[in-house]
């Protein structure tokens, strides 16, 4: 076990390299420069072209790629992500500042869509191609079809026509007042949670089908089981392998994946913000968000599989 | 060597089950599989509209008629117009030639690459499966969010260049999939045989293993449809898709539909739908289809 996670940790590290190595060239590749965007010209031929160097040498932009990498690099071993180039904030400030909206917001969705999907996917599976079982997958393949920022879209005029909501502008955490976090986040929650609920749902049933023909399933019937317990403690236990690697990569996604629904709901998340530092070529703020979204991935990824020995007694790693 | 070649490729068949023809066929998919069959009338309905966009569709999409701006649904636009008074019913007709043109290029080059690349990577082994390996997972571990701003900004914001952006999220989880299905394809005695006889890799690889694969293949195709309509609809909504006028559904419902949401709901209303419609047509069928193609969950 200990030489696996050794083994693990150790592969985390290329692909966390790559991606911060694919962002790093990309950023730099895209046409716009965020020192033009600084100086506020464009195309005008206004800016003093000795300004601009001066400005591209105090950001450290006209040092060769590989320079500015290994820098970025050696700062981020300090736990030193750099300063926005846009707002003059240190990178790190701005992202813890992001952060918790958009981990309560993935949490809440997540559970939302758990507590949803495994029963429900769970009953679809069991009474395969009965009624209870198409209205169950007509449902989720509806939320799957129905596309989130619609969805949001919806919600909120049918909210401002008849409750006289207004988006909230300012973020409040659920240590200051709980209940205006809640009605803060309990749409975009709903609205996430449902899509991914019904990923999970769909999920969730083709694996229980695919377990309920084992061998043992069998033979817990033969011995005269009740439904449930073969349903619940024997082909559960299972089925949840895959639902639990879904599970835990749609959360990792959903940490910085939201753009759209953050868009749509005005909540001042990573996702948003991710796309804003593109906009404003803040190479640093995306660099970090990147390679933060990356690290999230890798780390969930991990916890899968180690979940899988503790779920799966006969998986052990070596 | 030649000598044992006839008999590679002799196939034994032993009938067990009457063939059944098409047309049975198509009865007993609609018979056992409503949802599936369902799906496939919704696939049909959207590919004939799109075909067909420019003899079904009453007006130009293109043709802003500024006398009829935010005209509600009647009998003359059955789905309204929108800010520019263009027919809200046409722009969606031609718009389900954009989304089908996505989805289907994204997801066959997405899958059929990721698949050649998983088929490699399990037939290889060793340092190659390692390296294409690290290579899905820095592909998947990479938001796709950010690769299509680095597409639109790069290239523009076009209908061709979202294809780019929507494919390469979906070459990593066509790989995964298809690299454990060869793996134990590969395991087969008949892989070993056809090596002990000589066969070269590249035909072990195309005549052999390929086949074999065809089944999560195909699955993989079908779910990615839907998932590829749907992100175009997305990037198109951000901005980072077709840009105006291409009458693409998720464009539609980005700029004005939520302005004049409360004044011309029409105008984002039928979009949604339209998009709703097309990737719950696909799923729907993709999962039928999955159930039958997969024999562990055929039959009960």
């Amino acid at each position: 076990m200990r030489t696996y996670l050794a083994k693990r940790l150790l592969l985390i590290l290329p692909t966390l390299l790559g991606v911060a190595a694919v962002v790093f060239v990309i950023m730099r590749v895209i046409p716009g420069d965020v020192t033009l965007l600084i100086l506020g010209g464009d195309q005008t031929g206004r800016i003093d072209p000795q300004q601009l160097a001066a400005m591209r040498h105090q950001l450290g932009l006209d040092q060769p790629i590989a320079v500015q990498f290994g820098t970025w690099l050696w700062g981020v071993l300090r736990f030193d992500f750099g300063t926005s180039l846009w707002t003059g904030q240190p990178v790190l400030q701005e992202v813890l500042l992001r952060l918790p909206l958009s981990l309560e917001v993935a949490i809440l969705a997540t559970v939302v869509s758990v507590v949803l999907a495994v029963p429900l996917g769970m009953l679809a599976a069991v009474r395969q191609d009965s009624w209870v079982d198409y209205v169950i997958r007509v449902v989720s393949i509806g939320g799957l079809a129905i596309p989130s920022f619609w969805v949001g879209i919806l919600v909120i005029l049918f909210l401002v026509i008849y409750f006289g909501w207004g988006p909230p502008l300012e973020f409040t955490p659920p240590w200051v007042d709980p209940w205006a976090n809640f009605q803060q986040l309990v749409w975009p929650v709903l609205t996430v949670g449902y899509r991914y609920a019904a990923v999970t749902t769909r999920m969730t049933r083709s694996t229980v089908l695919e377990v309920l023909r084992e061998d043992y399933i069998r033979t817990a019937w033969a011995k005269g089981l009740r439904e449930r317990v073969v349903v619940i403690r024997h082909a559960m236990k299972n089925a949840m392998l895959p639902v639990i690697t879904l599970v835990g990569t749609e959360f990792a996604f959903l940490i910085g994946g939201l753009v759209v629904t953050e868009s749509v709901f005005t909540l001042n998340g990573v996702g948003r913000f991710v796309v804003d530092a593109v906009a404003h070529r803040d190479y640093p703020v995306v660099q970090a968000l990147v390679f933060l979204i990356a690290f999230c991935f890798v780390i969930v990824n991990l916890l899968i599989d180690l979940t899988y020995a503790w779920f799966d007694p006969r998986i052990r790693y070596h | 060597m030649s000598v044992n070649y006839p008999l590679v490729h002799a196939t034994a068949s032993a009938p067990l089950t009457p063939r059944l023809t098409f047309a049975q066929e198509v009865a007993s998919f609609v018979r056992t599989k409503p949802l599936g069959a369902g799906g496939l009338l919704i696939i049909l309905a959207m590919l004939f509209v799109a075909l067909l966009a420019h003899t079904l569709a009453p007006y130009d999409p293109y043709l802003a008629d500024y006398g009829v701006q935010f005209a509600r649904p009647s009998g003359e636009h059955w789905f309204g117009t929108d800010e520019f008074g263009r027919d809200v019913l046409s722009r969606i007709m031609y718009g389900a030639r954009i989304a089908l043109f996505v989805g289907f290029t994204a997801s066959f080059s997405g899958c059929s690459l990721g698949a050649l690349l998983g088929v490699l990577s399990a037939y290889c082994g060793g340092t190659v499966d390692l390296l294409l390996e690290r290579m899905m997972d820095i592909l998947l571990a990479f938001p796709q969010l950010i690769l299509a701003l680095a597409v639109a900004s790069i290239l523009g914001p076009a209908v061709p260049n979202v294809v780019i952006a929507v494919t390469i999220p979906i070459i990593p989880r066509a790989a995964r999939v298809v690299r454990a299905t060869a793996l134990s394809v590969k395991e087969n005695q008949y892989v070993e045989a056809i090596r002990a006889l000589g066969g070269a890799h590249p035909r072990v690889i195309l005549q052999h293993i390929l086949p074999n694969v065809m089944a999560p293949y195909i699955i993989m195709l079908t779910a990615q449809l839907g998932t590829a309509i749907l992100a175009e609809a997305a990037l198109s909504y951000l901005g980072l898709g077709a840009a105006e006028p291409t009458p693409s559904w998720g464009l539609m419902l980005s700029g004005s539909a939520p302005s004049y949401a409360e004044k011309a709901p029409w105008i984002g209303l039928f979009p949604g739908i339209a998009i709703s419609l097309a990737v719950f047509g696909f799923s729907l069928f993709g999962d039928s289809l999955r159930d039958t193609l997969d024999p562990k969950l055929r039959g009960r």
